[in-house]
């Protein structure tokens, strides 16, 4: 037993894969939150008066909200004055061609396995890449245009349609929904849009790299993808970062509109630096994600795969306003050493006859914690509605921790709710049973926690599950013993 | 002879959490031999059959185990079943979502390995399988169901043995296969067996019961009795202990090991 513990330290002692830094000049705001250092966002943006006065009128919500305490999570108190809220890399002029880019950063995408020029040259994945805050380069613009496909960084759809910014930003997650949405509405710097016009299918998988690099700034990203009549969309979002040693906040907002028989599937691999063994450094990642099925039999699927960050705190909900509409939450969370997670969904049912279905499969090794936390709700008018939930939990090890908080409102007679949830340890017999075929107790830890996922990976585009299942070895590493 | 040794097992004791279940097992076997190790419950039949194959939770203060002229005991579970030592599980563990093809595609990859072939693909290994179902009575949907899971008990033994055709193992080690099985699967099971029997291979069939005997005819027959080998015989023994039952040998002295004496 000495050595096989032995062996899986090792293997667990890795370090963490992606952490390099990149060497660029940048142009930042001085530390610190006041309404100065939104207006100077705002300007160096260049944005509309409308949006500045949205963002102050946030920020001034945000002064008076108080940062939740409800989760189950701990961590030291985060000084939202020493945050640089805005840090844009050096540019010499606008960009035409990714020949343009400044060759460290092209390195750094070439380090995470993502190089521009290879995206754009076997095609199959548009990528619009966020460096720190500002997209550096958008590809596969052409061939969208065509569709009438928008798919932009933030920043460009507040230049080119500031009408359809205008028009859906807050619409899901208004700017006072809770204390990190408030933030992120007042000093988000930048992130990406994507529209899809009545009655397109997006012939890819739209895809984005969100990658935090400049030391201490804090990331606000905003999504928001609008579909609209009859369309279908699938977006994925992966991520990593390099190793800090003081703790970085990531405070995103995604928001999604599905209109009438549209439908949006949103797919995220989150692999952020999670600290030390120890728990020291790390990502803060505290995202409000949700989306809205505003049109009769419209459809939002939320597929996630949490292995990274320090702390995790996160609800991709969907709201079924449509009647018809149908929500889905198929998730996979990882806690390994000190990382905690409290992360779940809300489905709320408000048309009729509405669907919504929570598969969340959520793993602890190490000293990891992991809280599911959920809320159906299902109105008054929201009669004949479904909803399932399943909550598995897998344990390795016995000093990691596994709770489950579910919350279930309903207001009507017609509605069906179920909840099923377990509880299980990997177990020694199925390690012997697979040692005894002749696999190696990574090759059978790997094994169990992937046929674990399952349900949830099958979910995922092929490319992004293969990226799974390996992050999942990765992450999971020398944590049976 | 002595080169020709298969598995020697010499004076072995184990125990569990302190509790002593073998205590002095003496075994031989020379490949093509079927050897029944039988005995009343808690005589350690199963767990001679665990220790062999390698489980930890078993302390072994003394003796030894020589297999094709390596120490066993020192080797870990997956090098024994690299080396060719199954074990046909009692109780088959569950895995949930792992589909039985991409489990033992895993497992007989990582043997072929270690043995210096070439891992099969999914097509070549697909058509190794095919054949080998057939071998059990079992339906090709069985390949893509999770490993064991829902299985009925019946299933569950006929996919060891499944595994055992596909793996192809040197020794295999059959723990109370029979346990659970109604007549037919017991058939079913037994004939699947007796078709891997080689002259190259050979088996342990622990068993309390001699039924699984009728089907499976044993070289030698050694009963257990707690934690050691009270009798050794031919396969006329197991009918004598299923008509006298297991009092008439408890009272015997230091067993002797037939396969020795050869």
């Amino acid at each position: 037993m000495a050595t096989e513990t032995e062996k899986i330290e090792q293997l667990a002692n890795q370090e963490y894969k992606y952490g390099f830094v990149t060497e660029i000049e940048s142009e930042s705001a001085p530390r610190g939150l006041n309404e100065d250092i939104i207006r100077f966002i705002s300007e160096k943006k260049n944005e509309p008066e409308w949006l500045l006065e949205w963002r102050l009128k946030a920020y001034r919500h945000w002064l008076e909200m108080e940062e939740p305490k409800w989760p189950n999570v701990r961590y030291g108190a985060i000084d939202y004055q020493n945050i640089i809220y805005y840090s844009a890399p050096k540019q010499k002029n606008q960009l035409k061609s990714l020949a343009e880019v400044d060759p460290e950063l092209l390195k750094t995408y070439e380090k995470l396995g993502i190089s521009l020029a290879e995206q754009e040259r076997l095609g199959g994945v548009a990528v619009d890449a966020v460096f720190d805050s500002v997209s550096v380069a958008t590809t596969f613009k052409g061939k969208l245009n065509e569709l009438g496909i928008i798919f932009c960084s933030f920043s460009d759809a507040v230049q080119e349609h500031p009408e359809l910014v205008r028009k859906y930003l807050g619409s899901v997650v208004p700017s006072s929904d809770n204390f990190f949405a408030a933030l992120n509405s007042a000093v988000f710097s930048d992130g990406s849009f994507c529209y899809i016009p009545e009655g397109v299918r997006c012939p890819m998988e739209l895809s984005t790299y969100f990658r935090i690099n400049a030391a201490d700034t804090g990331q606000f990203e905003r999504t928001l993808i609008v579909a609209e009549k009859g369309s279908y969309v699938s977006y994925l979002e992966g991520c990593t970062a390099p190793i800090r040693d003081t703790n970085q906040l990531h405070a995103a907002v995604v928001e999604l509109v599905a209109l009438d028989d549209a439908q949006i599937k949103y797919s995220t691999v989150q692999n952020w630096y999670p600290g030390d063994k120890e728990g020291r450094g790390g990502i803060y990642n505290f995202v409000t994600k949700r989306g809205k099925c505003a049109g009769v039999n419209s459809r939002i699927s939320w597929t996630q795969v949490e292995t990274g960050s320090a702390i995790t705190w996160k609800y991709p909900g969907v709201i079924l306003q449509g009647d018809n509409s149908v929500g889905e939450f198929y998730s996979v969370a990882v806690t390994n050493n000190r990382q905690q997670a409290d992360t779940g969904t809300k489905m709320i049912h408000m048309g009729r006859n509405t669907r919504s279905t929570i598969v969340s499969k959520g793993i602890s090794a190490g000293h990891g914690n992991n809280s599911y936390r959920g809320l159906v709700k299902i109105l008054k008018k929201a009669s004949n509605s479904r909803n399932f939930s399943q909550c598995d939990s897998l344990l390795l090890g016995d000093q990691c921790g596994a709770h489950t908080f579910p919350y279930i409102e309903v207001k009507n007679t017609s509605s069906k709710v179920e909840h099923e949830a377990s509880t299980s340890k990997i177990g020694e017999d199925q390690i012997f049973y697979c040692k005894q075929r002749g696999l190696s107790t990574e090759d059978a830890v790997n094994m169990i926690v992937n046929g674990f996922c399952k349900e949830v990976f099958r979910e995922l585009p092929m490319e992004f599950a293969v990226e799974a299942q390996k992050l999942l070895g990765v992450s999971l590493e020398g944590s049976v013993g | 002879m002595t080169n020709s040794l298969m598995l020697e097992i010499k004076n072995l004791h184990a125990s569990a959490n302190g509790n002593k279940i073998l205590s002095g097992v003496n075994l031989k076997v020379r490949p093509g031999e079927v050897h029944a190790i039988m005995g009343p419950n808690g005589s350690g039949k199963s767990t001679l059959a665990q220790v062999l194959a390698g489980r930890e939770t078993y302390e072994i203060p003394e003796g030894e185990v020589v297999y094709e002229g390596k120490d066993l005991l020192a080797m870990s579970p997956e090098e024994r079943a690299r080396e060719g030592v199954f074990l046909a599980f009692q109780y088959p563990v569950e895995i949930p979502g792992v589909t039985t093809s991409y489990f033992l595609k895993a497992a007989l990859n990582s043997i072929r390995k270690h043995q210096g072939l070439q891992e099969l693909d999914a097509v070549d290994f697909l058509s190794r399988v095919k054949e080998r179902l057939k071998l059990v009575d079992m339906d090709k949907s069985f390949l893509s169901r999770s490993v064991n899971e829902g299985f009925s008990g019946g299933e569950k033994k006929r996919n060891e043995i499944f595994q055992m055709a596909v793996l192809e193992p040197k020794l295999a080690i059959l723990d109370e296969t029979d346990s659970g099985l109604d007549i037919d699967a017991l058939r079913i099971v037994a004939d699947g067996v007796n078709k891997l029997r080689r002259s190259d291979n050979a088996i342990i069939v622990v068993t309390h019961y001699q039924r699984l005997l009728n089907h499976i005819i044993p070289d030698f027959v050694h009963v257990l009795v707690d934690g050691r080998v009270v009798r050794s015989g031919g396969k006329d023994l197991a009918l004598q202990l299923e008509e006298k039952g297991y009092d008439w040998v408890k009272s015997e002295p230091n067993g002797v090991s037939v396969g020795a004496e050869k």
